[in-house]
């Protein structure tokens, strides 16, 4: 979760909603950052089906990257099922990520600020605060994987709770 | 078609070797990084490969079965030599007919609107020019030609993070625009990264590691484990570090990928630039040949 936004400033004559920004010292191969920023955008709903893609020549010209980083990064997307290419054209968003309407993401987001101020409180600083989000997302993955997979929203508020 | 071949390529200065048992093949289509400390035999390899110097032994093509330095390979390659070198008391303007007039192909028109599209003032003398400029017109020159392979000894050498940044950008977006392939030398590992997709490093006159990047880095790994505990012996160890309860190291791996690791080990992917530095390392520690580099 490296990145927050893959909203910079849309380099002029771009018909793509969304540019890309790399980040060099997350350590993440550069076309999988591609990859996360889209994927991103679509959850977010920043990108949405009929969208299009940054073309690659923006993409290589604006970040000095290689062309075959981008084009895998396009297959990669279109073997996801997330975008295709139309030939002479670009490459455009066919699928989509969000998993829940607008209104209900605003819900989840309040909750969370809810959860993040309580966090404060507790004393807990930033990376406190992703650290254990991040070790209760795993815990309550593998406990879904593995057993009963209603029980882990309740094992999830309960360490979450717990430790604000 | 391979853009560049070798086999058992060699070049001798002296009582030494500047190159040797150099053994390649290089797809087409790839921005090709070759990397090595200064005196590996970077630039002989480069002006073997584009005419101006004849190896001692072995045979080198390159765009698919064309000798080095015939005609038809001097018209498809374009070279800019480590210095950039141009005449720093002409214009701009008479550099590009000068470049014309020596040249079987020469796209003028091309060059001048790249040049304009730089915001550089064909009028000035390129002694007046930035560095960045300079480079951005060598390579102009070099464009203008419309080479099928481009060749580039240290390019950004002496630039700045901008003009650094924009040369890239102008080596890439031709890549895309017109399908050529590039070889280029450097030792800024960091810049490569992403930039190259293709990889050949070379150590004291000889190749160590070459092949697609993707391929090289899912080869290699990073793994962790508690000290004392034995490595899986399918590892080939390139570095190892220990810290008290702790070891760390670099591996080659040739079991297939998704073969799971020995119990209380963990792996994490390598990037380029640790992987280069690995095996620049090794060759220094461990393997040092025979032959010993001449200085240029």
């Amino acid at each position: 979760m490296q990145v927050d936004k893959p909203i910079s400033p849309v380099p002029s004559g771009s018909l793509s909603p969304i540019a890309y920004r790399l980040d060099p010292t997350c350590g993440v191969p550069t076309y999988l950052q591609l990859v996360q920023q889209v994927e991103h955008a679509l959850r977010l709903g920043y990108l949405k089906p009929g969208d299009q893609l940054p073309k690659v020549r923006e993409v290589v010209a604006d970040l000095a990257i290689n062309p075959n980083t981008v084009l895998k990064a396009y297959r990669d997307l279109e073997h996801k099922g997330l975008a295709s290419g139309r030939p002479g054209q670009g490459t455009f968003v066919t699928g989509t990520l969000s998993q829940a309407g607008l209104p209900e993401i605003a819900g989840l987001r309040r909750t969370l600020r809810a959860w993040l101020v309580d966090s404060a409180d507790a004393g807990l600083d930033e990376a406190g605060m992703v650290a254990l989000f991040s070790s209760t997302l795993r815990d309550f993955r593998e406990r879904r994987d593995d057993t009963d997979p209603d029980a882990a929203p309740t094992q999830f508020d309960t360490i979450a709770g717990g430790a604000a | 078609m391979n853009i560049l071949e070798t086999s058992d390529l060699g070049r001798r200065c002296g009582a030494d070797w500047a190159l040797r048992d150099c053994t390649l093949a290089v797809p087409e289509g790839h921005l090709v990084a070759l990397v090595g400390p200064n005196g590996a035999g970077k630039t002989t390899l480069l002006n073997i490969a584009v005419g101006l110097t004849a190896p001692t032994e072995g045979a080198i093509t390159v765009l698919g079965d064309i000798p080095v330095g015939s005609p038809e390979a001097l018209d498809r390659i374009a070279f800019v030599a480590q210095d950039m070198p141009l005449y720093r008391n002409l214009s701009v303007t008479d550099m590009l007919h000068l470049t014309r007039n020596l040249n079987h192909m020469f796209d003028i028109a091309y060059a001048r609107d790249r040049l304009d599209d730089l915001a550089v003032a064909q009028k000035r003398k390129i002694g007046k020019l930035s560095g960045g400029q300079r480079a951005q017109l060598a390579l102009t020159l070099a464009l203008a030609r419309h080479p099928r392979l481009l060749v580039l000894d240290e390019p950004t050498a002496s630039l700045d993070p901008v003009a650094r940044h924009d040369f890239m950008a102008t080596v890439v977006t031709a890549m895309t625009d017109d399908g050529i392939s590039v070889i280029l030398s450097s030792h800024v590992l960091a810049e490569l990264e992403r930039v190259a997709d293709y990889l050949v490093l070379l150590t004291q006159g000889a190749v160590r590691l070459h092949g697609v990047v993707d391929d090289l880095l899912r080869q290699h790994l990073l793994v962790t484990g508690p000290a004392g505990t034995p490595a899986d012996p399918r590892w080939h160890m390139l570095e190892s570090r220990e810290a008290g309860a702790q070891q760390i190291l670099l591996v080659r791996v040739d079991s297939p990928p998704g073969t799971p690791l020995p119990v209380q080990w963990e792996a994490r992917p390598v990037g380029v630039e640790e992987l280069a530095l690995a095996y620049l390392r090794e060759s220094t520690n461990y393997t040092r040949p025979v032959s010993v580099e001449a200085t240029p």
